[in-house]
């Protein structure tokens, strides 16, 4: 198999500015215009045969790689096993339906407090569980999940079992109306959304926060010896997280106009525990890869709408056979300083060289490249 | 709340919980000594269940020949079917779980793979064989006829034990008496707790960890196929998705009792049992599975590795 992770970087490492933003600006670019790939024939693959594409390009894609990416934060970033992230969705859901029904407050005003909800819950459920590890920490989530649901199920006053039906959608801006009509609205609403996560991923993981997480993801007991406030900043990685799945709640619901139980149930959890695996834990692309491949490939192939699940679980099987650190794994060695990064780019240089040159010399020469290398990458 | 119903119904709730706790107790079985040899969630092992319910109703319908009409057997007879039917379950249920650690867990953790990937390897699994078993059913509950005829083996002020609770107590007490004790006192037993201990050192020892592994599986197989049977016997009917309330409640009874501890799960199983049925009396069914969380979460804050679990080794996802 290429190294497509290494392969990438090394093309964005030796890009300059202006190349990386021209790169940048050409895929999102690329990207917001998804939902008219359907109408060209040298794109129309894509085209999903049952579901609207553009709909589907919302709810699940978009939804599902912001999702991932919210629990990429707390599962790949800081190694925490959250088998409960669909409870932040559902508070974020539930907020926009319940001040979306009662208020006159308007979607963009009920966003923030969906994330502010989420947060607050995250929060509330870290300070005690966050001191469990491992596992038990993943059973007391996936607890968390269930018991935000059963009470949703069990509360007549936000609908109980039929959820609530017309959650007002998003009033218009820029004189683009957010309505059932125009779900590419929507969709870009959710790569401008999708976006602000990864920059602020990008921009939280090479500061303070990212590399305490780090540390802790690597050792708990090391990063707590060195000094890092480990509960602080897993109730941090845990409240932000669960301020992305909030945020990605408040959408959902006045997308679809209404929420209900059945849509939070402990599959979405796995499913979006999947795409961050699927796709490489901890790797930004990777993870968005790995959300875009598992939201659509069972819309894409509902004409076997009878066998899709099954064909999407044999999916995850085999290609967790084939490829176990998913799609694009992350990088295995972070924040190298320069000259560490020449070093390393030296050393390359050196055992490609070597092993050009061990195909026409003898073995003698190129022993003497790889210690070159060697020596080169020692310094 | 309604305190008197518990009160007045504690010896037959005492009887239901214990039953339903038995068949936690050897799921959970199942889950735990994965856990303890791979230190992974074998989320598989709710479709292995599943799989031992059809299994127990296949042999009865089609091996058999009981319908919906026929009468509830007796003597000789009864116990065979029985007996068939449990073996049915068992080989089943143990087959299959052998062969998910030959697909799902093998390549990944020969590989040296990070614990998540086998996790979502494993969750794929559970997919495959749960959508699988939907297709062919077309998700219809498969009803299993009545074999062993519900009557009371004694009945002491309106307080009656019946014989399928009294079955599922019985043997599931044994059977976890028997796996405990090939654990602990035989040689493969041995073979099993070195590699749940070490796996570096204990292949060093010069112990075929492959073998040991598929025992493993094997064994948990074995005992959650057993209660899949008993389970049978108990509600007689099974869905495509029956496992996945029983596997979580198993789950969560071997996190309960302290995760990769055979004794453990023993105990967790039959509190979570016990705990369900009391709280679903006195609180209403619907609340059943919180209560059953939010016990775990108190339990956890106060005991963060379970009721008899040691310290967890700090996991590395």
């Amino acid at each position: 198999m290429i190294n497509l992770r290494d392969k990438g970087a090394e093309l964005w490492e030796g890009a300059n500015r202006l190349q990386r933003t021209a790169f940048a600006l050409v895929a999102i670019f690329a990207a917001l215009c998804l939902p008219y790939a359907g109408n060209f024939s040298l794109t129309n693959f894509l085209n999903t045969p049952i579901s609207s594409y553009e709909a589907v390009l919302v709810y699940p894609v978009g939804m599902y790689i912001l999702m991932a990416l919210g629990l990429n934060i707390v599962v790949g970033k800081s190694g925490l096993l959250d088998l409960g992230y669909v409870a932040f969705f559902a508070i974020g859901a539930y907020t926009a339906a319940i001040l979306g029904t009662h208020t006159h407050l308007n979607t963009w005003e009920i966003l923030p407090m969906g994330m502010g909800f989420a947060m607050l819950a995250g929060v509330l459920l870290g300070l005690p569980t966050l001191r469990l590890r491992g596992d038990y920490l993943a059973i007391v989530t996936l607890g968390f999940g269930e018991i935000v649901r059963i009470l949703a199920i069990n509360t007549p006053s936000i609908g109980g079992p039929n959820g609530i039906a017309g959650v007002p959608q998003p009033p218009t801006v820029l004189g683009q109306a957010f309505d059932i009509t125009h779900p590419d609205h929507f969709f870009w609403l959710v790569v401008i959304m999708i976006l602000a996560v990864i920059w602020m991923v990008r921009r939280l993981s090479i500061r303070r926060p990212g590399r305490a997480w780090e540390a802790i993801r690597q050792d708990e007991d090391v990063a707590l010896l060195m000094g890092v406030p480990i509960l602080r900043y897993k109730i941090w990685s845990f409240s932000i997280g669960a301020a992305v799945g909030g945020a990605a709640g408040v959408i959902f619901a006045s997308e679809q106009m209404f929420v209900a139980p059945q849509s939070f149930n402990y599959n979405v959890s796995v499913l979006i525990l999947s795409c961050v695996v699927f796709g490489g834990m901890g790797n930004i692309w990777g993870v968005v890869l790995g959300a875009s491949i598992l939201s659509y490939l069972p819309e894409r192939i509902r004409f076997i709408s009878n066998a899709r699940e099954f064909v999407f679980g044999l999916a995850l099987v085999v290609m967790m056979n084939i490829r176990p650190e998913g799609l694009l794994p992350r990088k295995k060695r972070e924040h190298l300083s320069d000259e560490e990064r020449a070093a390393l780019k030296a050393t390359r240089a050196a055992l490609t060289a070597s092993k050009k040159a061990s195909k026409k010399a003898s073995e003698k020469a190129s022993e003497k490249a790889s210690e070159k290398a060697e020596k080169e990458a020692s310094k | 709340m309604n305190f008197s119903v518990v009160g007045s119904q504690f010896f037959p709730l005492l009887i239901n919980g214990l039953a339903l706790g038995f068949i936690y107790v050897l799921v959970s079985v199942g889950y735990t000594m994965v856990y303890g040899v791979l230190r992974l969630i074998n989320f598989a092992n709710s479709e292995i269940f599943m799989l031992g319910t059809f299994a127990t109703a296949i042999v009865s319908t089609s091996v058999f020949k009981f319908n919906q009409n026929s009468q509830p057997s007796h003597g000789m007879k009864l116990f065979i079917v029985l007996l068939c039917c449990l073996l049915a379950s068992m080989a089943t249920s143990g087959v299959v779980a052998v062969f998910v650690e030959l697909i799902a867990y093998r390549r990944l953790r020969t590989k040296g793979a990070n614990r998540l990937g086998s996790l979502i390897s494993a969750i794929g699994t559970s997919i495959t064989l749960s959508e699988g078993v939907r297709i062919l059913t077309h998700s219809i509950p498969v009803a299993s006829p009545r074999v062993l005829s519900k009557f009371y083996v004694f009945k002491i002020h309106g307080v009656g034990l019946r014989i399928d609770q009294l079955l599922t107590i019985a043997s599931g007490l044994l059977l976890f008496i028997a796996v405990d004790r090939f654990v602990t006192k035989t040689r493969m037993g041995k073979a099993i707790r070195a590699v749940s201990m070490s796996e570096e050192n204990s292949k060093l020892m010069g112990i075929n960890l492959n073998r040991v592994i598929s025992l493993t599986f094997l064994i948990g197989g074995l005992v959650t196929g057993a209660a899949a049977f008993m389970y049978m016997t108990v509600y007689e009917q099974t869905v495509f998705n029956v496992g996945f309330n029983i596997g979580l409640a198993a789950f969560t009874a071997a996190v309960l009792g302290g995760i990769g501890n055979l004794r453990g799960a023993f105990y967790g199983g039959l509190a979570l049992g016990l705990a369900e049925e009391y709280f679903s009396a006195l609180l209403g069914s619907q609340w059943k599975e919180i209560t059953v969380f939010v016990v775990l979460v108190l339990v956890l804050l106060v005991k963060p590795n379970g009721l008899f679990g040691e310290a967890v080794q700090q996991t590395r996802v």
